[in-house]
C-alpha cells in the first residue's frame, strides 16, 4: 500500500511535468502570421537572416533542452569574464555562500549559546538583534562596499548578515530550553563547563541549531544571487543578469533551474545533517 | 547507632512571594539526622517541600536558612559524593544505555582507561538486569527500564550516599515491585545510605530503616519520624505476614488521611523540631490487635 503510494506520487510527478512541458511546448510554438506580412518587413527578416516566421521572445523547451546539454558537457571552460562555464559560476557562489556562511556560524553558534545560557546577556542583546534581524541584508551592501572597497567580500559579508540571525536565535533558544534534568545530572556529576557544554548543551540543542543553520543556509542562497547581480564580476547572479543583458532567456531560464537545483541539493544536506543529530525523547 | 552520616539542621526554604502576598516558607526548622547505611524515606503531601529538601541535600538548591552537613563537611553545591535518581529520569536521549552510564562513570575517574570503565559500567548494567540493552537508546527502552538505567547511572559512580526522587512514581504496580526487590537487593549489598521519597506507603515500608512524616505545607515540618522495627531481610512476598507491617502501615496512612492536615494548624505543646518525637508503630503491644478489620478496610486505601 505504501509503495503503491509513493509510485503513484511519482507518476503524478511525472505527470505533472509532462503537462507543464506540454504547456511550455504550445505557448511557444512559432506562429505562423494570421495576415499578409507587409512587405517591408519580410524584406527586413530576410535582411537579418530571419524567416518570416514570427517567433516568440521565450525559448522553446527543445531550445532550452539544447543549451542544458551543450552547458553541461562543458561546466567548466573558462574564456575570459564574460564567458565562463556554468560550473565555474555556481563554485564562485557556493564558495562565497560557504565562506559566508562559515563566518556566520562561528560567530551566531558561540554567541548563541552565550544569550542561551545566560539570562543577562539574553536581556542585554535582544534590542539589537530584534533590531537588526528584520533588515534586508542586501540593505547593508553600499555601506559593506564602502567599508571593504572589494566587491566579492562585499557580497560575503551580505551572506555572513543574512546567515547570522536564524542561526544566532535557532542555537540561543535551543540552548535555553536544554531540560532542567540534564544540567542537573551534569551538576551533580561536577562535569566542567566544557564538557557540559560540548557533551550535553550542544547534543541537547543540536537539532535546533541544525533547525537555523539550515534556514540560514536557505536564506544565504537566495541572497547571494540578487548580491551577485549587485556586485558583478563572477557567479550564477552575475551570470543570470549578464545573460539578461544579452537577451539570451535561454541561458536565463537555464541558469534558473541550476540554482533551484543546488538550492535543493544545499537543502537535502542539511536535512541529511539533521536526521544525524536527531534524538527522540 | 553510628554517629550521624549526614546530619540536616534548622532548615528553611521561602520561596520570593508573588505580588501582593507575604512570602510564606514551604517548610522551616526542619532537623533530622541519617546513619552510615541507613535507608531512610520522606512521606508527605505533595507540596510539602520533599523535592525541595531532596535538592537542597544533592546542592542543586540552596536552603533560605540552616545548614546540611555531611560526613562532617557543610554540602554547598553538588559533588560526586550524592548520586541523584532523578523522577523523570533524566537520561540524555542521545547516548545508548551504556554511553549514558559512561558519561557518570567518566567523570567520577576521567583516568580510567577505556576497557576499565566500559568494563565497570557493564558490572552495574548488569547488577540492574539490563544486561543485553546495553546499545539501546532510551527511547527504545520501557519506562521500567528507564528508570533502571537512572539507579544504574547513579549506583555506578558509587556516592557515598543515594538521594531518590521518587524513582518509581511513573511505574506501573508490577514493575515497581521486581524494581523495588532490586535496589533493596543492591543496597543490602552495598550498605548505602539512601534518602528516598515516596507516596507509596507500602514502598517505605519495605525498604526503609526510619520514615520522616511531613505535616502539610506551607509551613510544613517533621511531624514525626517512624522507626521501622520490621526486621531487615524483608521481601515484598513475606512482609505482610508480619503483625507488625499492618500496625506501621495502619499508623502512617492514619497520619497521611488525617493527622498531618490537623498536625499542620495545631502541633504539640511538647513539640521540639530539633527533636521531632520518635515512634514505633510496629512494637505498640504484642496483643493482636482487636481491630483488625479496620485495619485491613484502612490498608485498603489508595494514596496518591
Ligand atoms: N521555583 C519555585 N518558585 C516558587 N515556589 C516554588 C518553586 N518550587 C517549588 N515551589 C513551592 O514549594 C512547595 C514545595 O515544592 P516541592 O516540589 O518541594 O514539593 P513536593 O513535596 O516535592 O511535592 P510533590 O509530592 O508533589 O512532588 C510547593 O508548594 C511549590 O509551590
Ligand atoms: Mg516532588
Amino acid at each position: 500500500m505504501k509503495t503503491s503510494l509513493t509510485f503513484r506520487a511519482y507518476l503524478l510527478s511525472a505527470l505533472i511535468l509532462g503537462v507543464l512541458l506540454m504547456g511550455w511546448y504550445l505557448a511557444t510554438l512559432p506562429q505562423k502570421a494570421a495576415v499578409a506580412v507587409p512587405q517591408a518587413d519580410a524584406e527586413y527578416a530576410a535582411l537579418m537572416g530571419g524567416s518570416a516566421v514570427k517567433k516568440s521572445g521565450m525559448p522553446t523547451p527543445l531550445e532550452v533542452g539544447h543549451t542544458l546539454q551543450e552547458k553541461l558537457a562543458d561546466p567548466f571552460y573558462d574564456h575570459g569574464p564574460n564567458d565562463k562555464g556554468i560550473g565555474i559560476q555556481l563554485g564562485y557562489s557556493l564558495a562565497r555562500v560557504l565562506a559566508g556562511f562559515a563566518l556566520a556560524a562561528l560567530v551566531a553558534i558561540p554567541l548563541g549559546f552565550l544569550v542561551g545560557m545566560s539570562p543577562i546577556m539574553h536581556r542585554a542583546l535582544d534590542p539589537y538583534i530584534q533590531l537588526l534581524k528584520p533588515i534586508s541584508p542586501l540593505a547593508w551592501m553600499p555601506l559593506a562596499l564602502y567599508t571593504i572597497k572589494d566587491s566579492s567580500a562585499s557580497a560575503i559579508f551580505v551572506i555572513f548578515i543574512c546567515s547570522l540571525w536564524p542561526m544566532l536565535i535557532n542555537t540561543a533558544y535551543g540552548v535555553a530550553a536544554v531540560k532542567r534534568d540534564w544540567l542537573n545530572v551534569a551538576k551533580t556529576l561536577e562535569v566542567s563547563p566544557l564538557r557540559k557544554a560540548f557533551l550535553v548543551i550542544l547534543p541537547a540543542a543540536a537539532p535546533t541549531i541544525l533547525t537555523g543553520m539550515r534556514i540560514s543556509m536557505g536564506i544565504a542562497w537566495l541572497v547571494i544571487v540578487a548580491a551577485e547581480m549587485l556586485v558583478g564580476g563572477t557567479g550564477i547572479g552575475y551570470f543570470v543578469w549578464n545573460e539578461w543583458n544579452n537577451l539570451s532567456l535561454t541561458n536565463v531560464i537555464f541558469a534558473v533551474l541550476m540554482i533551484g537545483i543546488v538550492g535543493m541539493m544545499l537543502d537535502m544536506v542539511f536535512g541529511w545533517l539533521s536526521r544525524l543529530v536527531a534524538y527522540n525523547d | 547507632m553510628q554517629t550521624d552520616f549526614l546530619k540536616v539542621e534548622a532548615l528553611s526554604r521561602i520561596y520570593p512571594a508573588s505580588r501582593g502576598k507575604t512570602a510564606v516558607p514551604v517548610f522551616e526548622n526542619v532537623h533530622f539526622s541519617i546513619a552510615k547505611g541507613e535507608f531512610v524515606c520522606i512521606i508527605g503531601h505533595s507540596g510539602c517541600g520533599k523535592s525541595t529538601i531532596l535538592n537542597v541535600l544533592a546542592g542543586l538548591d540552596e536552603p533560605s536558612s540552616g545548614v546540611v552537613i555531611m560526613d562532617g563537611r557543610e554540602v554547598s553545591g553538588p559533588s560526586l559524593d550524592r548520586g541523584v535518581v532523578f523522577q523523570g529520569h533524566a537520561l540524555m536521549p542521545w547516548l545508548t544505555v551504556m554511553q549514558n552510564i559512561e558519561f557518570a562513570v567518566k567523570s567520577r575517574w576521567p583516568d580510567w582507561s577505556k576497557d576499565k570503565t566500559v568494563q565497570h559500567c557493564q558490572q552495574f548494567i548488569d547488577l540492574v538486569g539490563l544486561t543485553g540493552s546495553e546499545h539501546k537508546k532510551p527511547s527504545e527502552l520501557s519506562g521500567g527500564m528507564k528508570q533502571r538505567v537512572g539507579i544504574a547511572r547513579a549506583f555506578s559512580i558509587q556516592p557515598k550516599m543515594l538521594l531518590l526522587d521518587e524513582p518509581f512514581g511513573a511505574l506501573d504496580a508490577l514493575t515497581r515491585g521486581v524494581i523495588q526487590d532490586e535496589l533493596l537487593k543492591i543496597c543490602a549489598a552495598t550498605q548505602q545510605t539512601v534518602f528516598m521519597i515516596t507516596h507509596d506507603v507500602d514502598e517505605a515500608i519495605l525498604l526503609s530503616d526510619k520514615i520522616i512524616l511531613m505535616t502539610n505545607g506551607p509551613r510544613a515540618r517533621i511531624a514525626e519520624i517512624v522507626i521501622n522495627t520490621l526486621p531487615r531481610n524483608r521481601t515484598r512476598n513475606d512482609i505482610h505476614k508480619d503483625p507488625q507491617y499492618y500496625r506501621i502501615r495502619n499508623h502512617l496512612v492514619d497520619f497521611l488521611v488525617s493527622r498531618s492536615r490537623e498536625l499542620a494548624v495545631a502541633q504539640d505543646a511538647s513539640y521540639d523540631p530539633r527533636h521531632p518525637p520518635e515512634v514505633r508503630p510496629g512494637e505498640a503491644g504484642d496483643e493482636v490487635p482487636s481491630d483488625m478489620p479496620r485495619i485491613q478496610k484502612q490498608a485498603a486505601i489508595h494514596l496518591v
